[in-house]
């Protein structure tokens, strides 16, 4: 493998970058940029007239094969490094075509007839690139492959840096413009240690894979791509933050403090509580018994989807069947609140022992507690093994099951949940908040209810008129939005009014920054997977009550998801 | 010249993991070997571009031809090697 790093650190005058803090944490380490393909020299060899020959046919030769054998080795190195078997097997193809007897001759005999080196590979790739593309099908598809083998060997024959995420041998800040979902599938979360592009916003490609790692990142960060390859740089990415030209003991400075940050996030158990003791209870989501068993540093259950129970089925499990599984998630918490929520299917999630005849607009169909209109001894029946797991477990666990509905929109509603619910000795009863009418009317619902819980990514596509899944309105779907936090105050206010708990699930409350957001709205409980927990633990714990308080002052008069995000992140 | 012909067993063709596999074989036999399909320009069997563009999809029938004293042995060994389904063995995408 080619050693790209230098001996020495490029000396770099200090500077601060600043952009987007998409995912928040620190790191300090070398900044590696992530290469483009290479540009062809201008001055072409080619056959053409004779001023636009290389000088030494021989040597460009050789400097060619050199390229190719760069290329191969520097493939086998990431096959050898890749952890996924499928992932090992394409580039070990790709090894096989660097090292192509027949590519080698031709870029030879290409060179030989005076064309400079780099343009004697780009044309014996050309040719082979158009036989794959001609021979169709997913033979075609290797044309990529090829294009990569190609860009390597360019790279490699000018001397400029290798194409795709660089690989130094040692951990490393990458930079680079933008990151495609292609250019990350082998990256590498114990050698990448920060993110940060030139481009992107807070929901690009970027941001959701370096808040799936786990990773600092900062996004739309002007002059990232200008960071020289080999130099000291720290991160932040909470602030939206870049050092450059830090040193390297500066640097090892902030390594050594984020690790210990790690740790302590990693180890760090206990109830969710702001630095000066406000408390916010830290639940999970499940959907399963065996993701409760997995889990652990929770304090209950905030969201148990039981839609496990009917998936598949042609028809209802049996009254045995449910109670027995609700018995389960109980024993698995005991002494802890678990919320129930009730079948939530309709015929967006169509199940077929429903028997619902699809509609022309299923997400504003019938779904979720609205299927009770059509089939109302469906939930009479979850109702009742629920009733029965808790009166089978009540002595044991010393705990109650919360039960609460999903896509609950009037007081009318919650009420006749309310109702059937309590009728059969269910005591705490509550409802999902997803549809803005609920939202707007929190206050009406409580008088009927005992919780709410606020399901952030239904409330978005409702209240921004936008589908959940569709990719190019993810803007409008940015948890961050000002108009969504202003339900979630509404809903929040209402619950403090009437002394009763309003807590968030889904996938906002696993945001460690807008967690201090939500709790200085009033939100009692944060429910979200147990990967999520730690990070929103710590974010708590670094916040006091009033500073959460002005988090939510600043987000909710943020003019858009982006300012917001950068409003409470400047805040220290 | 020796020849052989013979159908191609893989499920995925003469692509991705046969064709590593096939090629691989070729370039330890030593043995020139020339690969077609039907009619066609027969390439080097040593190449992967050149084998990946042959578009040899499952059920084709493909002729090798070697030269040498080695031939004979050369192409009854790739021969058994593509009526074998290539996928289906240690794969780790099977």
């Amino acid at each position: 493998m080619p050693d790209v790093t230098p001996e020495v650190a490029p000396t770099v005058l200090p500077e601060v970058l600043r952009g987007l803090g998409i995912s928040p944490g620190r790191a300090a380490g070398r900044a590696y940029r992530m290469a483009g393909p290479p540009a062809l020299p201008a001055v072409s060899g080619g056959f053409g007239g004779s001023a636009d020959r290389a000088a030494d046919p021989a040597a460009e030769a050789v400097l060619a094969v050199r390229g190719l054998e760069a290329a191969a080795g520097e493939l086998a190195a990431r096959a050898e490094a890749a952890a996924d078997p499928a992932a090992r097997e394409i580039l070990e193809a790709q090894v096989m075509i660097a090292e192509d007897p027949v590519l080698r001759d031709e870029v030879e005999q290409l060179a030989a007839e005076g064309m400079d080196a780099a343009h004697a590979v780009d044309a014996a790739c050309a040719r082979h690139r158009e036989a794959l593309l001609a021979a169709g099908g997913y033979i075609a598809e290797r044309a990529a492959d090829l294009d990569d083998v190609r860009n390597r060997a360019v790279a490699a024959v000018l001397g400029l840096p290798m194409p795709g995420v660089p690989s130094p041998g040692h951990a490393f800040v990458l930079f680079a413009e933008d990151l495609a979902p292609a250019d990350t599938v082998n990256l590498d979360p114990g050698t990448v240690l920060a993110l940060v592009t030139e481009k992107g916003g807070p929901t690009s490609h970027t941001a959701i894979l370096a808040r799936a790692l786990g990773l600092p990142a900062v996004v739309a960060c002007a002059g990232a791509t200008a960071v020289a390859d080999g130099s000291w740089v720290s991160v932040d990415g909470g602030a939206g933050e870049v050092r450059t030209g830090i040193g390297e003991e500066k640097a090892a400075e902030v390594e050594r403090a984020a690790r210990a940050g790690r740790e302590r996030l990693a180890t760090a158990s206990g109830p969710g509580r702001t630095s000066d003791g406000h408390p916010v209870k830290l639940m999970l989501n499940i959907g399963s018994v065996a993701d409760a068993q997995a889990a652990s540093g929770a304090e209950g259950v905030g969201l148990f989807r039981s839609e496990f129970l009917y998936l598949g089925r042609r028809s209802a499990p049996t009254h045995e069947e449910q109670a027995g599984a609700y018995a389960a998630v109980l024993r698995a918490f005991p002494g802890a609140t678990v919320v129930i929520r009730t079948l939530d299917a309709g015929t967006d999630k169509p199940l077929p022992f429903l028997g619902l005849p699809s509609e022309l607009n299923p997400a504003l169909g019938v779904r979720g507690l609205r299927v009770a209109r059509r089939r109302p001894e469906v939930l009479d029946a979850q109702l009742d093994a629920i009733a029965e797991a808790a009166a089978e477990t009540g002595a044991e666990t010393g705990g109650q099951p919360w039960v609460m509905a999903p896509m609950v929109t009037t007081a009318e509603e919650a009420a006749s949940f309310a109702q059937r619910a309590r009728v059969r000795g269910l005591t705490c009863v509550g409802a999902m908040v997803e549809v803005p009418a609920a939202a707007l009317h929190a206050d009406r619902l409580l008088r009927e209810l005992d919780f709410l819980s606020i399901g952030t990514n239904d409330l978005s596509q409702y209240t921004f008129a936008s589908d959940r899944q569709h990719g190019e309105l993810a803007d409008l779907l940015d948890p961050w939005q000002p108009a969504l936090l202003e339900l979630v105050a509404r809903c929040a206010e209402a619950g403090l009014a009437a002394g009763k708990p309003v807590g968030v699930c889904g996938e906002a409350a696993a945001d460690p920054l807008l967690a201090t957001v939500f709790a200085g709205l009033g939100v009692t409980s944060l429910s979200m997977s147990a990967r999520s927990l730690p990070a929103v633990r710590d974010a708590l714990a670094r916040h006091s009550l009033d500073q959460c308080r002005q988090n939510a002052e600043l987000a909710l008069a943020a003019t858009g998801p982006a300012a917001a995000r950068q409003a409470v992140a400047g805040v220290r | 010249m020796p020849e052989r012909t013979v159908t191609v067993a893989s499920r995925s063709g003469l692509h991705a993991r046969p064709a590593k596999i096939f090629v691989q074989a070729v370039a330890r036999q030593g043995t020139p070997v020339r690969i077609r399909v039907g009619d066609g320009k027969p390439v080097p069997a040593n190449s992967m571009l050149a084998v990946l563009s042959l578009g040899a999809r499952h059920g084709v029938e493909v002729t090798l031809d070697a030269d040498g004293p080695q031939a004979e042995e050369t192409l009854a060994a790739l021969a058994d090697l593509l009526s074998r389904d290539l996928d289906a063995e240690d794969g780790t995408d099977a």
